[in-house]
């Protein structure tokens, strides 16, 4: 296979202009003949399915959850980027391009980020225009404030709320195209299988949730807006719903997965309580703007506030160790978050955490003093009152705890420029592609993408594709042989799953890979352990088919059923990632090879040998997956050490 | 129109507009009694009296104030009812009492209660000053004004109609705090400040109506004790 | 801590449904309502039970899907919380609790104490939302809102459809829902175009659905995990009145 990333010739700045006044469009009229079908209601499929119903293809829309509300999109706190330049501070198209680039450790494309840059201002004035309220200036204006990895402020925000806001948004375009009749919206029903005709997506097979119907879908491209993997780890800040399953099923049809090694792990997360938690909350990055990340100087006194004999709060100064602020002067606690994850992790493991041991203090002492009790209420209290209701301590008062958790997965399915996998007509936006982030997404980044690729980059490309398919017919999916084959075959697995009748519930053998994925692939990977991890992920499928129990029957609510067929996947995937990770001799972004690092403890990146997308192709369950390696050539900006010191 | 007052919102507003006109008349009522207490002579009261009974802007007032208060009752009939169909299957167990006042849940029972005391208070006085007359109407009548102020003070002298009074004026009372601000919500005619002010503002509204009725039988029933 | 459930059981929407008693052992007072119930799922699994079917996904308190009545109060015994934030210390050691799903025509059970709330998407589907086709907005900082404002919008903004106050209300009136998104967009500039259109349709798809009638109780307000304040519902009574008063 030929990796074409098709990106176009030209430079930098105007590659997506001569794209857009280059590309095949489809005429309006022509527009009604073609059934899109969107997988997945987050930011990126809700803005895609509603951006292509206006334009007036018939689109459907697929969600798992009662309402396309509820996508995990929601979850984001913290705020969006754009380069915007409204607070004047020299931020520009290049400057947020560079930086993204940069906090991806380069290991992003270009073009596609450059891309990114260029449409995120459209996106602020689209969701203004939504009416998505965003926080505002006594002039009126629009606010900003600083995020991780960035020398200026160009995050836009909604009070701690702004996924929320603008997924409302694009859900509100959405519902609009609903009520119009150009989308049909399917919620409670997930996707179980994607359906190829003569080597070309043409559609998928899902299961309703409630009825326990398989039911087959036609559409003359699939486009697959399922978000991230990140519960591979059991334990995450993700959704307990949000799977992996839509892009691995792609995956096994023939596309192309890139860099599923590369995962984000957020440095600010509530640490874990004990073995019966079911998922991890974040405190939003931008408590780091006035939070200031610490643990005690010495080991005793780390000890002594582990076994509660001592409060933090009457450490002196002198005796706590600000080291975010030590080994990074010039970025301080505002560093990106794979070095800010790292290095709670370094003081953890040489045993200064506090809490359980591993977790490190968010103080905000200094930030009340400065400001006062009522600007930080102001800034962050519903972030303080979720910590409070969860841990029952009062940030006010005491420092925060928190420690890095599983946050994002950067790499996904592996897309040209136009956004399409390797298999034609399936496209994949959002955190299900691999495309802008590189080996470390920069936090207000993800809404940013999601955005980007939903009401501005789809809704073109896809039409340079479907130009090609205007003669092709609308297929009769239930009297059609690809998808009653597909449909079988997810009827096989059905029953095989159902069949197991073992002793196990999926939770506690999710919870066993959780385990495993967290020890050997998570924030220090080594050799070794990578390959000890690779044969317990075996373990754990093997012990999975063996002994997993599914009560109750499939042609009826079943959430066991719908988590058991999630884990298989998360299984395979999980494996696929520590592989990627194996492969991978070097340390970049949240990729850190403890083999590879400088003396200073900083990630070692090596540019000569693994400055390429690492793409994997399925072979078969008992084969090797295939490797195929995109260079990344930088023709724009230099190559340089990720330096947030000075 | 007809569409505006099918909806929730339409229905609510009739409801909220009659209940005003209530509010208005309750007030007027209360102020023309409470002659009673100031006038023992009964002149003042059996002026004002006189003065409802034959003004004309007062006549046509009247009319309008009952069709008021019928449409009052038969939206609430209705809107209950709909809101009694909006949960087929209830609670087995649910606490309200933390979060809303038990007049706001009870305004129906406590609408009941105002009607059955207003019928018996209607058949004491208003009916027989209007229509069928009574002989303590016709004593030391003024010419044709007739002496309310006996027949008010003279049917307080008994201790269950007074009992009867007291227990009305405290069902009203109920009614009234969840009334007031009620109707002003429903008209939007209320925000996160002004919310709090006319909870004020009805809160004293509804110890003056309700505790001015309340007095005015206690008053006549001690004085004539003494 | 060791508690005693009553917990709603209901194989689908058209059978009859039952309360079961459970008994449940050594729950972390830290661990959350739901980390309980999945005790008690992974109890019943073992025992080759079918486990207790209810909606809930981010378990953060944002997406609004989770949602039981417990011990008669939407989301329990805590204020400004969603189910998943509930945390087992609000309940003592020996306590026996009822778990119900939300009550109201509006939202049939599904199963369990899983309940339809595609209401509300039908709601908003009706007109809350702002017709504005990607690519057509002018700059953002083109027209100008005054912080009170944006904060207002966001005040209202901040619903999450999750139901509560409906569940809670005596009426099952879904007004606060509605006044929400009705009031965000009508604070600002940007929603004022369509805000006649918008209040009816969105009142009538409402009327339609079955919801109750709002009289003003208060208790939405009290328990919605949000805090979307009553004063929203007065606007919209204002914004619906002025719409039918306009020819």
């Amino acid at each position: 296979m030929n990796l074409n990333a098709k990106i176009p010739s030209g430079p930098l700045a105007e590659k997506w202009s001569t794209y857009k006044s280059t590309q095949n469009l489809v005429n309006p009229a022509n527009k009604r003949k073609f059934d899109i079908i969107v997988v997945g209601t987050g930011l990126a499929g809700a803005s895609a399915a509603a951006s292509l119903g206006e334009l007036g293809f018939k689109v459907k829309n697929f969600c798992y959850q009662d309402s396309p509300r509820r996508a995990h999109s929601i979850a984001a706190q913290g705020g969006i980027n754009a380069a915007k330049n409204y607070q004047n501070d020299g931020d520009s198209v290049y400057r947020l391009f560079y930086d993204t680039i940069k906090g991806g450790d380069y290991r992003a494309r270009e073009a596609n980020v450059y891309r990114l840059a260029e449409v995120s201002n459209k996106i602020i004035d689209q969701c203004v225009g939504q009416g998505v309220p965003f926080a505002r200036d006594y002039a009126g204006t629009l606010h900003n404030r600083s995020f991780g990895g960035a020398l200026v402020s160009r995050t836009f925000y909604a009070r701690g709320q702004t996924g929320q806001q603008l997924l409302l948004g694009a859900y509100g375009a959405l519902n609009r195209q609903i009520a119009a009749g150009n989308v049909k919206m399917y919620h409670r029903t997930e996707m179980l299988e994607l359906v190829i005709v003569d080597g070309i997506a043409r559609g998928i097979i899902t299961r309703n949730l409630e009825t326990g119907a398989l039911e087959p879908h036609f559409g003359h491209a699939v486009v697959l807006a399922t978000g991230g993997y990140g519960n591979t780890y059991f334990l995450s800040t993700m959704a307990m719903g949000s799977n992996g399953s839509a892009a691995w099923k792609a995956y096994k049809k023939g596309a192309l997965f890139a860099n599923p090694a590369f995962v984000q792990i957020h440095p600010t997360c509530i640490p874990v309580h004990g073995e019966f938690q079911s998922k991890l909350t974040l405190m939003s990055e931008s408590l780091r703007n006035d939070g200031r990340i610490w643990v005690p100087k010495e080991l005793d006194d780390a000890k002594n506030i582990r076994e509660g004999k001592l409060k933090p709060t009457d450490l002196p100064e002198d005796k706590r160790d600000y080291y975010l602020e030590r080994r990074y002067p010039a970025f301080g606690n505002l560093v990106p978050r794979d070095v800010a994850s790292r290095a709670a992790k370094e003081r953890c493991d040489a045993r200064y955490g506090v809490g359980t041991g591993q977790a490190v203090y968010l103080d905000f002492k200094e930030a009340i003093g400065r400001l006062g009790k009522k600007v930080i209420e102001e800034r962050y209290g519903n972030l303080f009152q979720m910590y409070e209701k969860i841990v029952d301590e009062n940030p006010y008062e005491t420092p925060m705890m928190i420690y890095p958790a599983i946050h994002y997965t950067m790499g996904g399915l592996w897309v040209d420029y136009e956004l399409q996998t390797t298999i034609p007509g399936l496209f994949a936006i959002g955190e299900a592609n691999f495309s802008d982030h590189g080996a470390n997404r920069l936090g207000a980044s993800a809404l940013m993408q999601g955005l980007a690729d939903g009401y501005f980059v789809l809704p073109f490309t896809i039409q340079n594709y479907l130009a090609t398919q205007l003669g092709v017919a609308r297929m009769d999916p239930a009297n059609h042989p690809e998808f009653s084959k597909a449909i079988e075959e997810v009827q096989g697995r059905i029953n095989k799953l159902m069949s197991i009748k073992g002793k196990r519930s999926v939770d506690s053998l999710h919870k066993d890979l959780g385990h495993v994925m967290w020890n050997h692939v998570g924030m220090g990977r080594t050799k070794e352990g990578l390959e000890e991890g690779i044969r317990m992920i075996r373990e754990v499928r093997e012990a999975f088919w063996k002994e997993v129990r599914i009560p109750g029957k499939a042609d009826g609510f079943n959430v066991e059923l719908e988590k058991a067929c999630r884990l298989a996947d998360f299984l395979d995937l999980g494996e696929l990632m520590a592989k990627d990770a194996l492969h991978r001799e070097e340390s970049c972004g949240g990729h850190f090879r403890e083999e590879y690092q400088t003396e200073e403890g900083e990630a070692l990146r090596d540019d000569v040998n693994f400055k390429y997308v690492a793409a994997w192709e399925y072979q078969g369950d008992q084969k090797e997956a295939k490797l195929y390696k995109e260079p990344l050539d930088y023709e724009f900006i230099e190559i340089k050490t990720r330096n947030y010191k000075e | 129109m007809s569409n505006f007052l099918n909806s929730s919102i339409g229905k609510k507003f009739l409801m909220s507009l009659t209940g005003f006109f209530l509010i208005t008349f309750l007030l007027v009522h209360l102020l023309v009694n409470s002659l009673i207490l100031f006038d023992q002579s009964g002149h003042l009261f059996n002026q004002a009296a006189h003065f409802m009974g034959t003004n004309p802007i007062i006549k046509v007032v009247e009319p309008v104030l009952a069709i008021g208060f019928i449409l009052h009752i038969i939206y609430a009939v209705i809107l209950t009812r709909q809101n009694q169909r909006a949960r087929p299957i209830g609670y087995k167990q649910q606490k309200l009492s933390g979060s809303s006042s038990w007049a706001s849940r009870n305004m129906f029972v406590l609408g009941i209660l105002v009607f059955v005391f207003l019928a018996i208070h209607i058949s004491n006085f208003f009916w027989k000053m209007k229509f069928t007359g009574h002989e303590l109407l016709e004593e030391g009548a003024m010419g044709n004004m007739e002496n309310a102020y006996l027949l008010v003070t003279t049917f307080f002298q008994q201790w269950y109609i007074v009992i009867l009074y007291i227990i009305g004026a405290i069902a009203l009372g109920f009614h009234l705090t969840h009334a007031f601000w009620s109707a002003f919500q429903t008209l939007g005619l209320s925000n996160s400040k002004w919310r709090k002010r006319l909870d004020t503002i009805g809160l004293i509204y509804t110890l003056v109506v309700a505790g001015g009725f309340a007095i005015i039988p206690i008053w006549v029933f001690i004085a004539s004790l003494i | 801590m060791d508690l005693t459930l009553k917990v709603w059981r209901q194989e689908n929407r058209k059978a009859k449904g039952r309360f079961e008693t459970y008994a449940i052992k050594n729950i972390s007072p830290d661990s959350s309502f739901l980390e309980m119930l999945d005790v008690l799922n992974e109890q019943l699994i073992r025992e080759g039970q079918e486990p207790v079917v209810f909606d809930h996904d981010c378990r953060e308190g944002i997406c609004g899907t989770c949602g039981l009545f417990i011990n008669g109060r939407a989301h329990g015994p805590d204020e400004d919380i969603t189910t998943c934030q509930l945390h087992m210390r609000k309940f003592k050691d020996g306590d026996t609790i009822v778990v119900e799903p939300w009550r109201a025509g509006g939202f049939p059970v599904i199963k369990d104490l899983m309940v339809d709330r595609t209401a509300f998407d039908k709601i908003l589907q009706a007109g809350g939302f702002i017709s504005i086709n990607t690519g057509s907005a002018p700059d953002g900082n083109a027209s100008l809102v005054a912080k009170e404002k944006a904060d207002e919008a966001m005040d209202a903004a901040a619903c999450i459809g999750c139901g509560a106050c409906v569940a809670t209300c005596k009426n099952s009136s879904a007004m606060l829902f509605v006044a929400s998104k009705v009031s965000q967009l009508a604070v600002l500039p940007q929603g004022k175009t369509e805000a006649v259109r918008r209040a009816k349709a969105m009142v009538a798809k409402m009327d339609e659905l079955g919801f109750g009638n709002c009289t003003n109780t208060g208790a939405c307000e009290v328990e919605c995990p949000k805090n979307v304040s009553l004063a929203h519902i007065a606007r919209l009574n204002r914004e619906f009145l002025a719409a039918n008063l306009k020819p």
